[in-house]
Parts: C-alpha cells; sequence; structure tokens
C-alpha cells in the first residue's frame, strides 16, 4: 500500500521550524496511521465474524474437510466416490479447474495467434473474418456464450439412443462424446518407457540440430526426425511386447452408453466457451504487438531475400512477444478465474464443488477462504511462470 | 488522498458497529423496519413463485403472509428473498432474512452445526423420482446407469447417492445449482432421471415441455419433513414462527376459515373463544409479544391449514397432491397442533 505517500518534493530550503512541518515526518507519520487503521479495522472485522459464529451456534474450523462427503460428482480426474471426504471433493473440483484452465488456455492461445495474424492479413476476406470474430466475442459477456455452446451442445447433439458414431468407434450424444478408453495390459509399462526414451532424445536432437545449424549454416530435418521418434520407438515397443493395450469400446446401454471414456457436453461447452471468449482479447493483443514491431525490421528481412512466411516466424513474431506476453498474462488469468462461471452449466470445478461443501456443512467462511487462497494462488502461480518466460524472452543487451 | 481514505476507513467501521448490535430481537427488528424479510424458492411453482407482475404466491409464501399478519395484521407486509438451494443458510445465518421459508428439510445437522430452529413440519414430504415414459422404466431399482438431474446442495443430492450405493446401482449425477438450470437440462434430455422431493416433482412436471410424457416412479426413498427455519438464540422469534402454523392447524381443526372467521368469534365454544382471543382478560398473543388477535389475523389474511393447502398445492390447484400425511391427526395424517390454551 502506498496510501498517504503524498510527499510532494518541497524545496528544503530551511531546517528551521517545528518537526511537524517536516514533510518526511509528516509522510512517516501518515503511513503508520494508515496501518494502525487497517490492522484495527482487520482485527475487527475478524473478532467480530468469531463472536457472531460463537452467538449463532454456528461449528467452526477445517475439521469438516476430513468428514464424509456423502455426494456424488459427475466428473472426476481422481478416484472419488461418496464414501471420500470432503477434503479429496475440493481436489476433485480443484483438478477440474486445472483441467479446464490448461486446456482453455492452449486451445485460447491456438486461435487467438491465428486470428490476430489473420486481422492483418492481406487477403480481405480473412481480415474482415477475422475482425467479425474479435467483435463478436469480445463484445458478448462470457456467462453468455457458456450458455450458447451448452443449450447449442444439448440442443443439437442427438439423444444417446440414437448417438451420431463417427470413425474409430467415437461416438456423439448429449450426453458428451464416448470414446475407446486404452486398456493397459501386462507389458504396457516398455511403451510408456519408449515414449519417455523417445522425448528426452528428441530433446537432445533439438539441441544438437540447433548447434549444427549455428556452426556450419547446415539445417537438420528436424520435425520429420522428432516424429519419427515418438511415434517410431513405442509404436516398436507396442509390436515387442505383442501389443499389450487394448480398447475398450463404448456399446448402447439400458439408458446411455457404457465403457469407453466420456467428455460430458459441461466441460465442452465451458472448454469452447472459454477458449473461444479469451481468443478474441489474445487476438487483439496479438494483432498489438505485431504492429508494434517496426516495419524496418519486416522491410530489411524481405531486402535479405527471407520469405514472407519466414520473416513473420523468425523476425516479427519473437520481437512481438516482448510487447504480447505481459498482457497475455492477464488474459490467462481471466479465463482461469472465468472458469468459476462453470457452476452455471453444473460442470464440477471448485467453486460448484466447493459450494455444494457449503451447503451441506454450512461452513460458509472456510469455503469461501479456500476458494480465494486456491485462486490466488493458481494465479500467483501463471503470473510466476508467464514472468519467468517473458525474461527468457526479453530483448538481450549485449 | 489519505484524507479521503480515513474517512471511507471510519465510516466502514461505523456502518460495521451498526451491524454488529442490530439483531436485538428480531420481532424487534421486524416491527421497527414494517415487515417481515422471509427467504423464499427462487421459483417452484405451489410453493413459491412470482407471477407475471411480481406477485409471489404459494405454500412457502403464505406462511411469510401468516407471520406478517400475525405481527402487523397484514398479510402484505413482506420482502421475499428468492434463494437458491446453496444461498439459503448463508441468508439465514447472516440475517439477511429474518425467516426461510423455503420447502426446507429438518436434519440434525442444520438443527445442529448450522445454527438453525425447526420445529413444526408445514409439509411431509419425501425423494421421488421422475422418468419419461418412453424409457418403460417401472421401478427406481432399475435405473442402474442413467444420468440423473439434481439440485447441488440439497439433502436430496446426499439421498440419492445414499440409495444408489445401497442398491448397488451405478449412475451418473448431473448436478446444477439452480432449479430453472436442472429444470432445462432434463427438459432437454441432458439426464435420465430427475430426483428431488415428490411434491416437487408434481410441481415441476407442470413447467416441462410435454408433462404428459413423464411419469413418477413410486418409490419414496426418504424422509422429508419440510418447516419453516430461523437463527438460533432468539427464542420469542421461534415461538413466533412455530405458534404461526400451529394456529393454522387449529384453525382448520376447530373448522374457522377466512370466510367465516368473524362470526366464529361469536362462537360460545370456550376454545374456540380462546384461539380467537376473544375470551375476557384473554393474554393469548400478548405473551407471544403480539395482540390477541394474531389468530384471527392470520386466519383473515391466509385462511387454515386446509385451505393454505388446497388452494396452492392440494385439490384447488393445477399440482393436485393429496393431503396424504399431512391430512389433520384426526383425518387419518400426522398433522397435529399443541393446545393453544
Amino acid at each position: 500500500m502506498t496510501i498517504g505517500v503524498t510527499t510532494t518534493p518541497e524545496p528544503k530550503s530551511k531546517p528551521s521550524g517545528s518537526i511537524i512541518n517536516d514533510p518526511q515526518v509528516r509522510g512517516i507519520f501518515y503511513q503508520v496511521v494508515t496501518v494502525a487503521i487497517l490492522v484495527a479495522v482487520v482485527y475487527w472485522i475478524a473478532d467480530n465474524t468469531i463472536e457472531n459464529l460463537k452467538r449463532a451456534n454456528i461449528a467452526s474450523g477445517y475439521g469438516f474437510l476430513n468428514g464424509r462427503a456423502g455426494f456424488d460428482v459427475g466428473q472426476s480426474l481422481i478416484a472419488y466416490t461418496s464414501d471420500s471426504t470432503y477434503g479429496r471433493a475440493l481436489f476433485v473440483g480443484f483438478f477440474n479447474t486445472l483441467l479446464v484452465a490448461v486446456t482453455g488456455i492452449i486451445t485460447a492461445t491456438i486461435i487467438g495467434f491465428i486470428v490476430g495474424i489473420g486481422r492483418l492479413s492481406h487477403n480481405w476476406l480473412i481480415a474482415k473474418l477475422s475482425l467479425a470474430y474479435v467483435e463478436v466475442f469480445r463484445n458478448i459477456p462470457p456467462l453468455l456464450v457458456i450458455f450458447f455452446w451448452y443449450s447449442g451442445v444439448l440442443a443439437v447433439l442427438p439423444q444417446p439412443r440414437e448417438s451420431a458414431a463417427l470413425p474409430f468407434n467415437i461416438f456423439l450424444n448429449n450426453r458428451g462424446i464416448a470414446f475407446p478408453k486404452p486398456v493397459f495390459g501386462d507389458g504396457s509399462q516398455y511403451v510408456f518407457y519408449a515414449f519417455v526414451i523417445a522425448v528426452i532424445a528428441s530433446f537432445f536432437m533439438a539441441r544438437h540440430a540447433r548447434k549444427k545449424q549455428e556452426a556450419t549454416g547446415q539445417r537438420f530435418p528436424l520435425l520429420w526426425t522428432v516424429l519419427g521418434l515418438l511415434i517410431g520407438l513405442p509404436l516398436l515397443a507396442l509390436l515387442a511386447t505383442g501389443w499389450p493395450i487394448t480398447f475398450d469400446i463404448p456399446v448402447a446401454g439400458k439408458f446411455n452408453l457404457t465403457g469407453g471414456s466420456v467428455i460430458g457436453p459441461e466441460f465442452l461447452s465451458l472448454f469452447l466457451a472459454l477458449s473461444f471468449y479469451t481468443a478474441a482479447f489474445i487476438a487483439e493483443i496479438v494483432r498489438a504487438g505485431i504492429r508494434g514491431v517496426s516495419k524496418g525490421q519486416s522491410e530489411a528481412a524481405h531486402a535479405l531475400g527471407v520469405r514472407p512466411g519466414l520473416t513473420t516466424r523468425l523476425v516479427v513474431v519473437p520481437q512481438a512477444m516482448r510487447i504480447i506476453i505481459p498482457p497475455l498474462t492477464s488474459q490467462y488469468l481471466n479465463l482461469t478465474k472465468n472458469s468459476s462461471l462453470a457452476i452455471a452449466i453444473g460442470y464440477a470445478d471448485l467453486v460448484a464443488v466447493g459450494g455444494t461443501i457449503l451447503n451441506q456443512t454450512g461452513q460458509a467462511i472456510e469455503v469461501v477462504t479456500i476458494w480465494i487462497i486456491v485462486y490466488l494462488s493458481l494465479s500467483l502461480t501463471t503470473s510466476l511462470l508467464m514472468n519467468w518466460f517473458n525474461a527468457r524472452m526479453a530483448l538481450v543487451e549485449r | 488522498m489519505a484524507r479521503r481514505i480515513l474517512t471511507a476507513l471510519v465510516g466502514a467501521a461505523v456502518m460495521g458497529i451498526g451491524a454488529h448490535s442490530a439483531s436485538a430481537g428480531t420481532l424487534d427488528d421486524v416491527k421497527a423496519k414494517g415487515f417481515v424479510q422471509c427467504g423464499v424458492n427462487t421459483g417452484l411453482a405451489g410453493f413459491a413463485a412470482p407471477d407475471a407482475s411480481g406477485n409471489w404466491s404459494g405454500f412457502d409464501v403464505d406462511y411469510c403472509k401468516a407471520i406478517a399478519a400475525a405481527i402487523f395484521a397484514d398479510g402484505s407486509k413482506v420482502k421475499y428473498s428468492p434463494t437458491s438451494a446453496k444461498e439459503r443458510f448463508p441468508a439465514l445465518q447472516s440475517g439477511e432474512v429474518d425467516v426461510l421459508a423455503r420447502n426446507t428439510t429438518w436434519t440434525i445437522n442444520r438443527d445442529t452445526a448450522l445454527g438453525f430452529n425447526f420445529r413444526p413440519v408445514n409439509y411431509y414430504d419425501g425423494q421421488g423420482f421422475m422418468v419419461r415414459k418412453g424409457l418403460n422404466v417401472k421401478s427406481a431399482l432399475e435405473l442402474s446407469g442413467a444420468a440423473v438431474c439434481v439440485q447441488t446442495g440439497t439433502t436430496t443430492e446426499l439421498n440419492l447417492a445414499d440409495y444408489f450405493k445401497a442398491n448397488n446401482l451405478q449412475y451418473n449425477p448431473v448436478v446444477f445449482e439452480k432449479l430453472e438450470e436442472v429444470n432445462a437440462a432434463y427438459d432437454a434430455g441432458r439426464c435420465d432421471v430427475y430426483t428431488t422431493d415428490q411434491s416437487g416433482l408434481y410441481s415441476l412436471r407442470l413447467t416441462l415441455s410435454k408433462p404428459d410424457d413423464h411419469m413418477i416412479l413410486p418409490e419414496i426413498i426418504s424422509k422429508e419433513p419440510l418447516g419453516p427455519a430461523v437463527r438460533q438464540g432468539d427464542d420469542q422469534w421461534f415461538d413466533i414462527v412455530s405458534w404461526v402454523h400451529y394456529a393454522l392447524i387449529q384453525a382448520e381443526e376447530f373448522g374457522v376459515t377466512q370466510a367465516n372467521v368473524e362470526e366464529m368469534k361469536k362462537s360460545t365454544n370456550p376454545d374456540v373463544q380462546r384461539f380467537l382471543g376473544v375470551e375476557a382478560d384473554s393474554k393469548i398473543g400478548t405473551d407471544l409479544g403480539l395482540t390477541n388477535e394474531w389468530a384471527v389475523n392470520i386466519i383473515k389474511a391466509v385462511g387454515n391449514y386446509g385451505e393454505v393447502f388446497d388452494r396452492n398445492i392440494g385439490a384447488g390447484s393445477p399440482l393436485k397432491i393429496e393431503r396424504g400425511l399431512n391430512a389433520l391427526w384426526n383425518k387419518g395424517g400426522i398433522q397435529y397442533a399443541p393446545p393453544v390454551r
């Protein structure tokens, strides 16, 4: 807090006069008073709350987190039944929030970059389509976008008994997308090891390729090599171990499809809505970033005979990133926080699950504190990561 | 700048102190502000729902009106706070509402840990299931594998989990916060089954696009005693809310109705005389902190329990719910009032 530091740089002409007139002493005095009042108010609020809770005979404390939850949650990334604790239920909600935030951030970034670059396209149609996209999504409240996708998804998709069958045994109905679930049999761990080895090998391959290019100017077909490694090695392991991975294919049950994995319409619509909504803002940030790069840079690249696509990728975007990253961070934070709108369509995120717990136990203050702490830490972690990324991308002065 | 913030802080502190000392006695507060702040459902036809011009009506709403009538001799001195299942308890705990008449189930947890008081049960309910007729389901035990729509933060949600677990059935819960959202999702075919209190199912079926395509399964899987709730620690207010219900029951037992209440005052039956406050030297209302006319005022405002029931959810309403357990104790039900004397 920088309240009370209204020390206008007065000319320190003469040190005479009383201490009361010393601007520095006054400044400190005001700050001390402000802090004292703040502490008093916080203390008073806390005291008042505790007092009122006691008077209303409301049990308080975090002990309730160990109690049996007793309710079920529709979507869960970790094992959870109604016999699990309230604490575990909160984790289910936390991971669901994390899932939609991470996937949403990735998709929003991809769409945002495509649309943002599209707005600068010389092709009239692409530029206007991108403009329309940005103006439509940026000017609708996110909740409406979520409702739009949810009712859209529910209204358009068929009932489970008339599921639309897609290739690879994927089925689409208003209960979500059902797809075959891989069942890992004996020996499948080797496939996993093979994949890990492929990832590590790709990493070193990329380093080697960069060094070689820097030293000799020769380019190495990195993309194909890495793809070959990532697909080929696990495939080899699969063949060697006699194909231990089988698939559990969804089949029509009495009410819904049974077997396989299902991504529910709640997650789908929230994920799509947040991605498309945030992408509109990211597109504008990207456009601003690219516009912020001096025209001379791309002209210089063209003069050296660099192709337009390469110019964008190697000259413009790296410089634009320095302008893009800081506002991009706030959009990521917005997306994470907007994910709490999930409650409107019944996606079991942290707020939805916490709300249920709040209601079943009546521990309003405790649950709200947990919400605040979790969202605060999520946001701070995102900011830290982005600051680190920003520092890496920043102009290195030599 | 510093001064402005200081003023704001002092202002906030003063307001806060005001809030601290506000809850002396709910009855005095209510009398001082001139209306009862009543927590009701956001919209459950028959129990509490606003019409096109914003006037609330329903079974629970009539309880709010009855409380207002007992205090002010005017059933219209109520302000309604529509609350979702999740919002209702903090609203009552914080003092935002004076009484919660929102088809709320009385449980030991709510009576103790949440700091509420329940006493009269104004509607004995039980949880049931509604399905589409096209599914050809005849019993809740055939529901394994179904997607079930349910409102969050209700006893319903817990009973559902217990029932399916006890019977070894699988299900996929689809949980929403607001009743309207649950309705819309069920209507759109997001789930196969809708579960809530049976009275609620009858009410909700009317709001579906094709009510006749849906049926309510015979199983009742829980006891759901619904009634008004108040905060702990204010016995006088608790007594008033409780006795408003008992007065409604007693009036039905005596045959006192909205139409004949003035006539009944001339009754020679000493029980009726005492109940209506016309007994000489009566203290029947003043001991509650009200006037001796309190029961008369309630009946003038909303009628007796039977009239309230019929008008909102019973034979005289589109819901047509049977009295069943909610008939008077001497007519095969369990609605019973302690003696008014």
